[in-house]
């Protein structure tokens, strides 16, 4: 039904059939019941890296629901991506009790060094900086997740060891 | 082999545990991952078992390993327990954690684990029921209802499916007790799970996970695994939350797990007889599930003998933000903050003179230390303007900018707000529009500076004329206390409805932030 000349169309449908087959997969194992809808999101966002504003039909067609009610359940959930981010993600907490151990000024610094403002991608796509709201940590901040990896007592010293890793 | 003891607790691994654990592999060791045993100041931390017990040396790093090894490290502590941050504590709930290798059946089996249900389950429902309502035990969520009498009216509802639902959704900032324990003693929680299953007639458990902690996914996901048995026919299932803090709310993490936006649901139908897929649901936080295979085990009695007024039993207090000594420390009613700030948490990291402390998560309020006479109990908490919550402290110092943190508070609401009533969702950003004018009144620069507000924010702040908006403090202050008023009784849940806690106590406690004359009461103290 779509026509496979143009290169760049050509990969977006490669990507969208393979999230059908995983939708497909994923229904088959656990049902198409509503309270699988947020289990499935995570499953596509883990092995695609965002979930695509065109995935959302096959989904609401999958589970029997409205395109606009899985649209607001993409768009209501903060882990949820619409567009990919990059390479590495850093995530600087910005809740009160890293705030009581100076969290402002590494906010603040984390941006600098990494070269991208809070809540952005890079432009080379290498970095994506984000806030996260409290990691469990609260006794040892600043506290960052690095690709998922926890990290305490951030401060100068560790932010550059993290920009040095992101850009390896 | 020498056998060796290093926490796998988040906060440790971030502190560097799992570096030195690999060390101490390749140097031959037997090395035996546990949870956290809670205090921070001594972490990383490794114990070496010796014929005298365990030895524990802390705070190390990977290349301490020989030291520790030959026991020459300058930083032996001993025996752990023996400390007095320990020593002190009357540790119900955490009893194993640190202890034991959390997804050890054995480890769990042979330092108590299992006589609760065993005990629950040779027992009628309705005198399970009985005895979690004896023991006084009120939901460490944060509201503080008694247990027991949510369980009762899930009992006798009619006929027909129901179910066991733990929130393990622990967004506020300055609490880590529900990680700390679904990390080092997991089986603990599907003990007092699969208690309340039987205590209710229910066959199905969820436990909701916030996204932030993986490692409490994993960990509960392993031990849920390995004690299918143990708890059959009572099943249960972890799902991750999304990063919505509001879904911590109970009828919004319901949604959540439903497959919806976490919105707020308004109450009539509470969840006990309306709950999850409209069933009947006990909806618990970790730390209340987690309570009742003690109270099972010991007896309701030996839970109430603790405790202050009507707030029975332990808590598990958790010490964070700029303090010396952070880290979980569990111990019955009525200690006072300052003993708990002072005494235990050793005063500030930084070594400046506490400034404020915050109880309760981001809906908690302020307190200065002339508050610290409070006594750590529900009823106290509340006639003093604030709340326990999750029992999170989390400590300040003079550096602190009272008015920066109300405005924060607005601003984590407005990111946070379900969206479903307006106060909340409308309140929170002017809250933020306010508390901007007033720090720039504060600042004696002009409102409408350029980077005063960001974004929509800037622009909603410009759609009058400058002329039409008295930006006087006085007048925002008024305005202030005005919505946080409609805030506070007109929102559906605590996130609209307490946020003007931390705003209201900031601003009455630190006056003198807020551009206004210092208060009286620190010079009476």
């Amino acid at each position: 039904m779509h026509s496979l000349e143009n290169p760049r169309e050509d990969a977006t449908l490669i990507r969208l059939e393979a999230a059908d087959a995983l939708i497909a997969q994923w229904t088959r194992r656990h049902g198409a019941a509503r309270d699988q809808l947020l289990p499935l999101l995570h499953m596509l966002q883990e092995e695609m890296g965002f979930v695509d504003d065109a995935l959302v039909a096959p989904i609401a067609a999958a589970f029997n629901l409205s395109r606009a009610d899985v649209h607001g359940v993409v768009t209501f959930y903060h882990d949820f991506r619409r567009v990919p981010a990059g390479r590495h993600v850093v995530k600087i907490c910005r809740a009160e009790s890293c705030q009581a151990r100076g969290g402002a000024a590494i906010e603040a610094a984390a941006a600098e060094r990494l070269g991208v403002a809070m809540g952005g991608t890079r432009r080379d796509g290498q970095v994506t900086l984000e806030a996260v709201y409290c990691l469990g940590l609260c006794a040892v901040g600043p506290n960052a997740l690095v690709d998922g990896r926890p990290v305490a007592r951030v401060d100068v010293g560790r932010l550059d060891a993290i920009a040095r890793e992101i850009a390896a | 082999m020498k056998r060796v003891y290093v926490s796998r607790d988040m906060a440790s691994v971030a502190l560097g545990a799992d570096e030195i654990a690999r060390t101490l592999a390749q140097a031959g060791c037997d090395v035996v991952r546990t949870g956290s045993r809670g205090l921070f100041s001594i972490e990383p931390l490794v114990e070496v078992e010796m014929p005298e017990g365990r030895i524990g040396y802390g705070p190390v790093g990977a290349a301490d390993v020989g030291k520790i090894l030959d026991g020459t490290h300058p930083h032996r502590l001993g025996d752990v327990g023996a400390l007095p941050f320990f020593a002190s504590q009357q540790r119900f709930t955490f009893a194993r954690c640190g202890i034991t290798d959390p997804l050890s059946l054995e480890d769990y089996a042979a330092h108590g684990g299992w006589r609760g249900l065993d005990a629950a389950r040779a027992a009628a429902p309705q005198q399970v029921v009985d005895i979690v309502k004896a023991s006084g035990l009120r939901g460490r969520g944060g509201a503080g209802f008694p247990t027991g009498i949510k369980w009762q009216t899930v009992l006798d509802a009619p006929d027909g499916p129901r179910f066991i639902v733990c929130n393990a959704d622990e967004g506020d900032s300055g609490t880590f007790a529900d990680r700390m324990l679904m990390e080092g003693d997991p089986y603990c929680l599907i003990e007092g799970m699969a208690i309340a299953a039987h205590a209710v007639g229910a066959s199905r458990g969820y436990i909701y996970i916030r996204s932030e902690y993986p490692f409490a996914i994993d960990t509960m996901r392993a031990a849920i695994d390995r004690a299918a048995g143990r708890i059959a026919p009572f099943v249960i299932e972890v799902r991750a939350g999304a990063g919505a803090y509001v879904c911590g709310e109970e009828t919004a993490l319901l949604d959540s797990i439903e497959g919806k936006r976490g919105q707020v649901r308004a109450k009539p139908p509470l969840p006990a007889l309306k709950g999850l897929f409209g069933k009947p649901t006990v909806i618990n936080n970790v730390l209340s599930l987690a309570a009742v295979p003690f109270i099972l085990a010991e007896g309701a009695q030996a839970y109430a003998d603790v405790g202050f007024g009507r707030s029975r039993g332990t808590m598990p207090v958790q010490l964070a933000g700029n303090v010396k000594h952070g880290g979980l420390y569990e111990v019955g009613f009525g200690i006072t903050l300052g003993e708990l700030v002072n005494d235990i948490g050793g005063g500030t990291e930084s070594g400046r003179p506490v400034r404020a402390v915050q109880v309760g998560g981001p809906l908690g309020a302020y307190f200065p230390p002339s508050m610290f006479h409070l006594p750590f109990d529900y009823e106290a908490f509340a006639q003093a303007g604030g709340l326990i919550g999750h029992a999170g402290i989390t400590v300040f110092d003079d550096t602190a900018d009272m008015a920066q943190m109300a405005r924060f508070a607005m601003e984590f609401c407005a990111v946070e707000s379900c969206g479903k009533c307006t106060p909340c969702r409308i309140g929170s950003t002017r809250g933020v529009e306010v508390m901007d004018r007033i720090i720039a009144a504060r600042d004696a620069a002009p409102v409408a500076a350029e980077g005063a507000a960001g974004g929509y924010l800037g622009e909603a702040l410009h759609s009058r004329a400058p002329s039409r908006i008295d930006t006087g403090i006085e007048a925002q202050t008024a305005l202030l206390r005005d919505l946080c008023d409609t805030m506070k009784f007109g929102s559906l849940c605590a996130l609209g409805g307490f946020t003007p806690y931390p705003v209201l106590s900031a601003l009455d406690h630190f006056p003198e932030d807020f551009g206004a004359p210092a208060p009286i009461e620190q010079a009476a103290e």
